[in-house]
C-alpha cells in the first residue's frame, strides 16, 4: 500500500450530502476483476451526460480541480454498498484526501486499506476549507501532525492512532495479522472444543 | 458486568487486543460471491498465501447472472468473465460454490439461512453490506471491502474496533397490510442515514419477537440504510426451529450443544446501550420512499414534501435535488404516483413469505395494462417451493414474468434495469440515484405495497386490496 505522510493540492468541493458509493462509481463498473483503471468512471453519472461527454458544471471535469488530491464533501460521504471500487475510483482518479463532517464506517475503513486517507471535521470548519476550493488555493495536510494547514490558519484533525500508524508507514495488514498466528491457533484449538460444530467437520 | 448481545458475541471472537482498542476478531463464517472477491484472490495469488478455512467459506454467484433462461450461459461477456473467475477461484482455493444452475444458487443472504450456514452467535462476514441480514439469527454480521475478503480468506480474521451498542425497541402489534418493510423503512426515516454509524444496532421488543424468521431478516437487512453495519435479534425458539435439519446446521450430540449455547444469547436486565429508541407498532403505516435516499419515507396517506417548508439551507437543496431526480411535485398525493415497473425480490424481500404476500394481493386480479412487472426469486429452493404452492401461476395469471433467482434490478448489474425516467416501486433497499438504471426512479415499499401498485399503476394503500 501506498504511504500517506503530507499532501499538498487545491481541493475539489461537492457540497452534496448522503453521497453513495453507486455515486461514486456505479454498478456498470464493478464488472472488473481489477483494481485499477477506475478512475475515468468516477461520478460517472455526474461527469458524462448520455453521450459519453463530460458536463462542464461539474466540479471534477473543471481545471484545476480535475487535478485535485484533495475532495471536501457533504457529511455522510461513502453511505450505502461495501464496493471497495469506490476508493479504488478516487484513488485512480488521483485523490487520497477526502474531507467530510461523516462518513459511512464501511467506506471509511475501506480508505485506510488504499492509502487513502479520510478526515472528519465539522460542518463549520468544512465550509471554512470550502472557501480555499472556490477560490482555488491549496490546502496542506500533514498527517504525522494530525493538521491541516491553509493560508495562515490551521486545523488540527483526530486519528485513530493504529490506523495512522498504518497510513504513515504504508504497512500489510495481513501480515501484520499473520505474525499473530500462534494467537489464531490457539483461538482455533479452543473453538474446537468449546464449540465443534462451527468447523463443518 | 451485565453485557449486551453484541458485546457478548464480541468477546467471544477476540483472538487478540491491542492496548489502543484494535481488536483482532475470529470470523466463524465467510460468504462470498462473484463481485467483491476477485481481486481478494488475486492479493492471494500474488503473496502465494492460502485460504485459512476454505470449510468455512461458502460461495455463491447472484449479482451478474441473467434471470431469464440460463441454458445459453451469461451473454455479457464482462459479467461471464466474473461468475467464471469465480469459479476457478473457488477451484483453485478448495472453496464450495453453488453454480449458476446449482437449485441451490441464489441472493447471497438468502442462501447462508437457507442452508444452515448462518448460526446464532457467529461472526458472519461478506463483502457485501447486507451481510447485516444475518443478524436476525442472533449473529454478528456486517459487509467488509474486498481487501477485507482477503484478509478474512488468508487469516479467519477482521481487524475490528469495537462499535457502539443500541437498542431500538419496537412494541404493540402491526395494523393490518402493515410489515416488517414498513418497520425498517419507518425506523430509518426516524434516525436517518447516517443514525446507525458507528454503532450495532438490537431490535428488541414485543412486535421484533412475534415476527417470524423471515420477516426479522429483513428489518435486519436494511440496517445498513441506518448507517450500522449490522443489526441483530437475540435468537429464540422461531430461529432453533428454523434452523433444525437445515443442511448445514449442526447434527447430533453438536446440534445439543449448539442448542445449549445458543440459548444463552442475549442481552442481560441491566446492560448498558449507548442509544436506545422506542417504537409503537400500532402507529406504523404502510411506507414508500419518495425519494433518493432511504431516509425519504412518507405512509401511502401523505403527501411528497416541499422544500419551500425547509429552513436548512443544505437540506432544502438536498430535496429540491431529490425531487428534480425523482420527477414528482412538491405536494402530490404519494396515490398520484404512476408507475411503469414493478420489481418484486431482492435479499430484502426476495423470500417464500414475501411471495406469498405479494401473491396474496395478486390472486385473480391483472396487473395495470401499462405496468411491466416481474418477480425475481432469492434463490432455487425458494423458486421451487413457490412453484410447489402454485404461487409461479397467481403471479404469470396476474401479469407478472416469473424469473429465475439472483440481486437482478435490485442493482442492475444484470440486464435487467430501469430505462432513464422509468418509475419502479421496488422491494428492494436502495432507491439511489441510478441504482436501478441510469436515471430511473425507485420507490421502496413492501411486497404487498409492490404488488398492489402492480394492480392500480400508481403507487397505491395495499390495505384496499387485503381481504
Amino acid at each position: 500500500m501506498q504511504k500517506f505522510n503530507t499532501l499538498k493540492s487545491i481541493p475539489a468541493y461537492l457540497p452534496i450530502v448522503n453521497i453513495d458509493t453507486d455515486m461514486i462509481i456505479p454498478k456498470q463498473f464493478l464488472k472488473t476483476i481489477k483494481r485499477t483503471g477506475l478512475g475515468k468512471n468516477l461520478f460517472f453519472e455526474m461527469r458524462y451526460d448520455d453521450k459519453g461527454k463530460e458536463i462542464n458544471d461539474f466540479i471534477l471535469n473543471q481545471n484545476p480541480f480535475n487535478n485535485s488530491k484533495i475532495l471536501i464533501a457533504g457529511k455522510n460521504f461513502g453511505c450505502g454498498s461495501s464496493r471497495e471500487h469506490a476508493p479504488w475510483a478516487l484513488l485512480d482518479f488521483g485523490i487520497t484526501c477526502v474531507i467530510s463532517s461523516s462518513f459511512a464506517d464501511i467506506f471509511y475503513s475501506n480508505c485506510f486499506k488504499n492509502g487513502i486517507l479520510p478526515i472528519i471535521l465539522d460542518e463549520e470548519k468544512i465550509k471554512e476549507l470550502s472557501e480555499y476550493a472556490n477560490r482555488k488555493e491549496e490546502i496542506s495536510i500533514d498527517l504525522n501532525e494530525e493538521k491541516i494547514m491553509y493560508g495562515n490558519s490551521k486545523i488540527n484533525f483526530k486519528i485513530d492512532s493504529f490506523k495512522k500508524k498504518c497510513l504513515l508507514e504504508g504497512l500489510d495488514d495481513i501480515a501484520l495479522s499473520l505474525n499473530k498466528s500462534d494467537k489464531i491457533q490457539n483461538f482455533e484449538k479452543d473453538l474446537k472444543d468449546k464449540k465443534p460444530w462451527i468447523f463443518n467437520d | 458486568m451485565p453485557n449486551t448481545l453484541y458485546d457478548k458475541i464480541w468477546n467471544d471472537h477476540l483472538v487478540d487486543q491491542q492496548n489502543d482498542g484494535t481488536a483482532l476478531l475470529f470470523v466463524d463464517r465467510h460468504l462470498v460471491h462473484e463481485v467483491t472477491s476477485p481481486q481478494a484472490f488475486e492479493g492471494l495469488r500474488n503473496s502465494k498465501r492460502k485460504v485459512r478455512h476454505p470449510k468455512l467459506t461458502l460461495a455463491v454467484a447472484d449479482h451478474n447472472v441473467p434471470t431469464t433462461d440460463r441454458s445459453k450461459g451469461i451473454s455479457d461477456q464482462e459479467s461471464k468473465i466474473q461468475v467464471d473467475t469465480l469459479e476457478s477461484n473457488c477451484k483453485e482455493f478448495g472453496i464450495k460454490l453453488f453454480g449458476m444452475n446449482d437449485k441451490r444458487q441464489g441472493i447471497v443472504h438468502i442462501i447462508g439461512p437457507e442452508q444452515g450456514f448462518t448460526q446464532p452467535g457467529t461472526v458472519i462476514v461478506c463483502g457485501d453490506s447486507h451481510t447485516a441480514t444475518h443478524g436476525a439469527f442472533g449473529s454478528l454480521a456486517f459487509g467488509i471491502g474486498t481487501s477485507e475478503v482477503e484478509h478474512v480468506l488468508a487469516t479467519q480474521t477482521l481487524v475490528q474496533k469495537k462499535a457502539k451498542n443500541f437498542r431500538i425497541n419496537v412494541n404493540g402489534k402491526l395494523p393490518l397490510g402493515v410489515t416488517s418493510k414498513d418497520v425498517i423503512l419507518q425506523i430509518i426515516g426516524k434516525i436517518g442515514t447516517a443514525g446507525g454509524t458507528g454503532c450495532v444496532i438490537e431490535y428488541a421488543g414485543g412486535l421484533i419477537r412475534s415476527l417470524s424468521v423471515e420477516q426479522r431478516m429483513t428489518i435486519c437487512n436494511m440496517t445498513i440504510e441506518g448507517g450500522a453495519r449490522a443489526g441483530l435479534i437475540a435468537p429464540d425458539e422461531k430461529i432453533f426451529e428454523y434452523l433444525k435439519d437445515k443442511p448445514m446446521s449442526p447434527k447430533g450430540k453438536d446440534w445439543d450443544k449448539a442448542l445449549e449455547y445458543w440459548k444463552s444469547l442475549k442481552t442481560d436486565d441491566g446492560a448498558k446501550f449507548d442509544k436506545e429508541i422506542n417504537l409503537e407498532a400500532n402507529e406504523i403505516l404502510p411506507m414508500i420512499t419518495w425519494g433518493t435516499s432511504p431516509q425519504d419515507v412518507i405512509t401511502i396517506d401523505e403527501k411528497i414534501p416541499n422544500p419551500q417548508n425547509e429552513m436548512d439551507e443544505d437540506k432544502k437543496n438536498s430535496l429540491e435535488r431529490s425531487l428534480n431526480y425523482m420527477g414528482l411535485k412538491p405536494n402530490m398525493s404519494a396515490k398520484d404516483i404512476k408507475i411503469d415497473k414493478v420489481f418484486i425480490g431482492s435479499c430484502t424481500n426476495g423470500r417464500i413469505e414475501d411471495l406469498r404476500e405479494a401473491a396474496k394481493i395478486l390472486k385473480d386480479k391483472k396487473i395495470a395494462s401499462h405496468v411491466h412487472a416481474m418477480v425475481v426469486p432469492g434463490s432455487g429452493l425458494v423458486k421451487e417451493q413457490a412453484e410447489q404452492e402454485g404461487l409461479d401461476k397467481i403471479f404469470v395469471n396476474s401479469g407478472f414474468e416469473w424469473r429465475e433467482p439472483g440481486c437482478s434490478m435490485c442493482l442492475a448489474m444484470n440486464a435487467d434495469k430501469l430505462k432513464p425516467e422509468e418509475r419502479c416501486a421496488s422491494t428492494s433497499n436502495r432507491n439511489f440515484e441510478g441504482r436501478q438504471g441510469r436515471g430511473g426512479r425507485t420507490h421502496l415499499v413492501s411486497p404487498g405495497m409492490a404488488a398492489a401498485a402492480a394492480i392500480s399503476g400508481n403507487l397505491d394503500d395495499v390495505r384496499k386490496y387485503q381481504n
